[in-house]
């Protein structure tokens, strides 16, 4: 029972990690139809830049965090005025392979800047592991299944309550419609890129206490994440989060009760599983389109 | 006239150019190519930025001192990057292009074991500076390491925990060949030491999380838990044990023996216990040890030339460059005497221990090339008892 408990924890966290990563996806599919491979490099520019300024530099963790978030929602920024705002025909296909060279690019950036080493930065908070059933959690799990949460509700608010969520929702439906209807499509583009950044830099920042930073966490974490996304259903964000936190926990099952060596077998398995079986995803939409 | 004065003027600057490019093919004769291949950048950079920086220092001193014979030696290294491939290719270019006389390194394991087929098709004596047992057993003619084998340093761990009364272990392994060959050892040795390994379970190099096997292991109820592999796993194992209270010993393999494990796994590290080459306790070492005066010569030396702490793998390359410098006296730049030299080496005190080539040992090194010491204040302190 304590060691299915320990399981259970060690999964949530881990899913808590994916789910954030799914969640940015998510919320850019949401807006644009577009899936953005390099948003594990978003994720993993969110760490190092907090190590550089709360570790290097020895700003205060909220100053850090929020310069942090705004250093690499601007690299988002950068990417959709850079490399996807003008292709000449947007097909998407083509666009989500601009986005795969994106993210081998930062990735380089990324070695050039912070080398190939690990970095860690310490803790949020300085508590002990807390003790519940026979079975350790961290409490840098709790903040980030806390922030999470905080996201979604916050996302949710601003899709359903607020003007501007609206019309990012109206522009990802017909995009010449919302156009037509004064909604400045190409703005609207701007700002689903740059809170989907905003979101995978506060992933990074969340899980860079508890994993080790480098240059490359952020190819397989993507992958994950959008194994996650895919999981819980394209276009839903309590899907993201449902899948992230499924596939951490069965990770950490299967790796408990059958093999250590399958650990990422396991997800990449569920992925081809759940393309196959309902490509939709558990909370999806039932339309999906194929290229 | 004209004519003949124009052709005349031709074939003089002909000759001269001609002449001139003789000179300098004839100048490079003089030098003693050793090639070099190192993990410099990667993940194992820690192996190979170290091992490229005391080839370079050694190099100097020799040719400070007048050279081998009289001609000077240069080195020509490569950056493998920790990769299989590129060091295949670069070796390659060593043998063919830049004809080196011998090569020192890989770093690793698996670009060593990449680059063997290589060195005994172009008869190039290697010296690599990677631990796996594989590379020198069984012998091949032209493949030699200076690392110690993690043979050895599973005895030297086991040898320990024997003689503290240990009896059951959990063993947590990497997986890719260090990892692996570790855990061959492991497994094979522990009988031999009365020792039981009561679970064995691996991680993968990039996970961060291993609190799933750590549970597993600890359910089994053994005495201390061993992990084999290279940073940065082995400091999430460390910070895993200890976020989950598991207050058995921990040991480690001689791949985290530098400073960056302790400062990834940061207060985690207190207690751990490893077998490591003795630079990293050079000055605690007592006075009648062969080896005190070369490893404290060693490190005053690197510490002055690079401003950074020393770390026991550069000495592998260190030990690599001055046994290849013995054996090239008097070879003249003939490789086959070069390593039938290299095998006859005997009684040799290096950084890494007391070296004894012949036909069947390519390794040479023996139990006394380990010792064991636990991490105490982020410092490594020599366990004598």
């Amino acid at each position: 029972m304590q060691e299915l408990l320990q399981y259970l924890f060690s999964g949530v966290t881990s899913g808590a990690i994916y789910a954030v990563i799914a969640l940015g996806f998510t919320m850019l599919y949401n807006a644009t139809e577009l899936i953005n491979f390099a948003q594990g490099e978003l994720v993993m520019l969110g760490a190092l830049t907090l190590v550089s300024l709360w570790a290097g530099l020895q700003l205060p963790l909220p100053a850090a965090f929020v310069l942090a978030v705004a250093a690499v929602c601007g690299v988002g920024l950068l990417l959709e005025l850079l490399a996807l705002r003008n292709v000449r025909k947007p097909h998407p296909i083509l666009l989500v392979l601009i986005t795969v060279g994106a993210s081998i690019f930062l990735r380089g950036v990324a070695m050039v800047i912070w080398g190939k080493d690990a970095h860690g930065v310490p803790p949020f908070s300085d508590h002990p592991p807390l003790e519940v059933g026979g079975a350790t959690l961290l409490p840098q799990s709790l903040w980030i299944l806390g922030i999470v949460l905080l996201i979604v509700l916050s996302l949710q608010f601003f899709y359903k309550r607020t003007l501007t969520g609206k019309a990012m929702q109206a522009t990802a439906i017909n995009r010449r419609g919302a156009w037509l209807l004064g909604i400045p499509a190409e703005r609207m583009v701007l700002l689903a890129f740059a809170i989907s950044a905003a979101m995978g830099a506060v992933g990074g920042v969340i899980i860079a206490p508890i994993t080790m930073c480098s240059y490359d966490m952020g190819t397989l974490l993507g992958l994950k994440g959008f194994c996650a996304a895919m999981l819980g259903g394209l276009g839903s964000s309590w899907g993201a989060v449902l899948g992230g936190l499924l596939l951490g926990v069965l990770e950490a099952l299967g790796v408990g009760f059958i093999s250590s060596s399958l650990k990422d077998a396991i997800a990449f398995l569920l992925l081809l599983l759940i393309l196959y079986v309902r490509p939709s995803g558990i909370f999806g939409s039932g339309a999906v389109h194929r290229f | 006239m004209r004519g003949m004065g124009r052709a005349l003027m031709k074939m003089t600057m002909t000759g001269l150019l001609i002449a001139g490019l003789c000179i300098p093919a004839v100048a490079a004769e003089e030098a003693y190519k050793v090639g070099g291949i190192f993990s410099v950048t990667g993940p194992a950079s820690f192996l190979g930025d170290p091992e490229k920086r005391s080839l370079e220092m050694v190099v100097d001193a020799i040719n400070e001192a007048g050279g081998i014979d009289g001609r000077p030696v240069e080195a020509v290294i490569y950056d493998s990057e920790g990769d299989p491939g590129k060091a295949r290719l670069a070796v390659g270019k060593l043998i063919s292009k830049d004809r080196v006389l011998a090569v020192i390194g890989p770093s690793r394991t698996p670009t060593t074991l990449a680059v063997i087929p290589l060195a005994e098709q172009g008869q190039v004596p290697l010296v690599s500076c990677a631990a796996g047992i594989q590379i020198t057993q069984p012998v091949k003619p032209w493949v030699f390491k200076t690392a110690q084998s993690d043979v050895l340093a599973v005895a030297a761990i086991y040898d320990y925990m024997k003689k503290h009364g240990v009896k059951k272990v959990g063993i947590l392994t990497v997986s890719n060949a260090f990892g692996e060959s570790g855990k061959e050892q492991l497994v094979s040795q522990a009988s031999s030491f009365g020792i039981e390994v009561v679970q064995e379970e691996s991680f993968g190099a990039k996970d961060t999380d291993m609190t799933p096997q750590l549970t597993k292991i600890r359910k089994a109820e053994p005495d201390a838990v061993i992990c084999w592999g290279t940073n940065p796993g082995p400091a999430v194992v460390a910070k895993n044990m200890k976020q989950m209270s598991m207050d058995i010993p921990l040991y480690q393999s001689h791949g985290v023996a530098s400073p960056k494990f302790v400062e990834l796994a940061g207060e985690a590290a207190e207690g751990i216990r490893l077998p490591t080459g003795k630079i990293l306790v050079a000055e605690q070492l007592p006075e009648d040890d062969p080896q005190r005066a070369v490893l404290l010569d060693y490190i005053k030396n690197y510490e002055a030339r690079t401003s950074m702490t020393v770390s026991g793998f550069g000495g592998y390359a260190y030990d690599a460059m001055h046994l290849l410098a013995k054996a090239m006296e008097g070879s003249g730049g003939d490789r086959q005497k070069i390593r039938d030299a290299l095998e006859a080496i005997q009684g040799h005190v290096g950084v890494s221990g007391v070296f004894n080539f012949s036909p069947e040992e390519h390794n040479g090194l023996g139990p006394e090339a380990f010792v064991m010491v636990e991490i105490r204040d982020g410092k490594w302190k020599l366990l004598t008892d």
